[in-house]
């Protein structure tokens, strides 16, 4: 399962898709994201593995 | 399928769908001053011999924007606003805190000149908002009318050619759905990347980020290391724009370009005249007595000054 962290929540979901599904199982949306992996961004294109974690960074921010 | 850089072939780190375009950090970091640049010159926007003012709030976009400038060669000083909001989140002071940790870190002995609302007319933003019937209890309409006067104050009075924004597309792009939505004509009209000093007392204002999406500001800002505020503004929870930027990167996500198109499309249309008032048609502006800023107001004193005449009544 990969954790995946967004502001203030946190999810469990199976792996072994791509970047883009896992955001879509969260419930959102791609072009409103950027994918962090190991401290680094990753594309919606990339695929992953079972574990580790998938933080998401909202594109809207303060400001 | 890994993808690879567009110029190095390194995996690329950066997917632009809207332009077909994936990039490495290096390469990413490069395209978006090249593309601000290209902003600037298509819409002559200023020169590098012009004084530019740069409004910035602690956020992705105009940190991002000080800094491509800068890059770029361009005589860019910074102005922020201290409006006064803490709603439990010290969020005025936590956006200062990270204009200044960016001029340390990036650009060191950069100027910045601050206006501390509360301390230039006695009230804070949520103060006005809860005095006044602007914005049913919500500051917003406040905030955009001081922030709007006084960036324009600041410009003006200390002689700067250009006042510049962070807006970026999806801001321009959501603004133009709601203008459409609500057949907002006169605001069609004046949505532009610049907006020239063509009355008395009025800056000279532009968006050189107008092209760039709001998903690469913060991949820029992200991948430079810029540390920025990234809480909404407390007040901006469930404004009307969220929704509208929300909307439309629906329709981006399905079909990739969406929102450029539809910016870009209006841009085009704009050049060949079709978002045109006859002169009659323009809205009469006349000069504040008090400010000297122009104003829509039939008599007397600007929406801004009333703001602060209204305080003194109460007082008395």
């Amino acid at each position: 399962m990969i954790k995946v962290i967004y502001r203030n929540k946190q999810w469990k979901v199976p792996g072994r898709r791509t970047v883009r599904e896992v955001i879509e199982a969260v419930g959102l949306n791609p072009a409103m994201v950027l994918a962090v992996r190991n401290g680094k961004l990753v594309l919606d294109s990339e695929m992953l593995g079972d574990d580790g974690e998938l933080k998401l960074i909202a594109v809207i921010s303060g400001g | 399928m890994i993808l690879k850089c567009r110029k190095c072939h390194e995996p690329a780190v950066v997917n632009m769908r809207q332009h077909k375009l994936p990039l490495c950090a290096a390469h990413f970091l490069e395209w978006i001053p090249e593309q601000t640049q290209r902003t600037i010159e298509k819409y002559r926007l200023f020169t590098r011999t012009d004084r530019v003012l740069v409004a910035v709030s602690g956020g992705k976009d105009s940190l991002s924007l000080w800094d491509i400038l800068k890059q770029l060669g361009y005589q860019a000083d910074g102005m922020t606003l201290q409006l006064g909001i803490d709603e439990g989140l010290q969020y005025s002071d936590q956006s200062h805190h990270f204009i200044e940790k960016f001029i340390g870190d990036f650009w060191p002995g950069s100027i910045l000149h601050t206006v501390d609302v509360k301390s230039a007319y006695g009230e804070s933003i949520p103060e006005v908002a809860r005095r006044t019937d602007r914005g049913n209890a919500r500051p917003c309409s406040v905030c955009g009318l001081i922030k709007r006067h006084e960036m324009n104050r600041l410009a003006h009075e200390l002689g700067y050619d250009v006042l510049v924004t962070g807006h970026n597309l999806d801001d321009e792009a959501s603004v133009l759905w709601s203008n459409v939505l609500n057949w907002q004509i006169d605001s069609l009209v004046r949505q532009a990347p610049i907006l020239p000093a063509d009355r008395p007392g009025l800056a000279r204002k532009a968006k050189p980020l107008c092209r760039c999406y709001e998903r690469d500001m913060a991949a820029y800002a992200v991948l430079r290391g810029i540390a920025y505020i990234y809480d909404e503004c407390p007040f901006a929870l469930h404004a009307t724009s969220l929704q509208h930027k929300a909307a439309l990167n629906d329709l981006e996500n399905k079909h990739a370009g969406a929102k450029l198109q539809f910016y870009l499309g209006f841009l085009n249309a704009r050049e060949r005249g079709l978002f045109t008032l006859p002169e009659e048609d323009a809205p009469a502006l006349r000069t504040c007595e008090r400010c000297g800023q122009p104003t829509g107001t039939t008599a007397g004193l600007c929406t801004f000054c009333r703001l602060w005449d209204k305080k003194q009544a109460v007082v008395k």
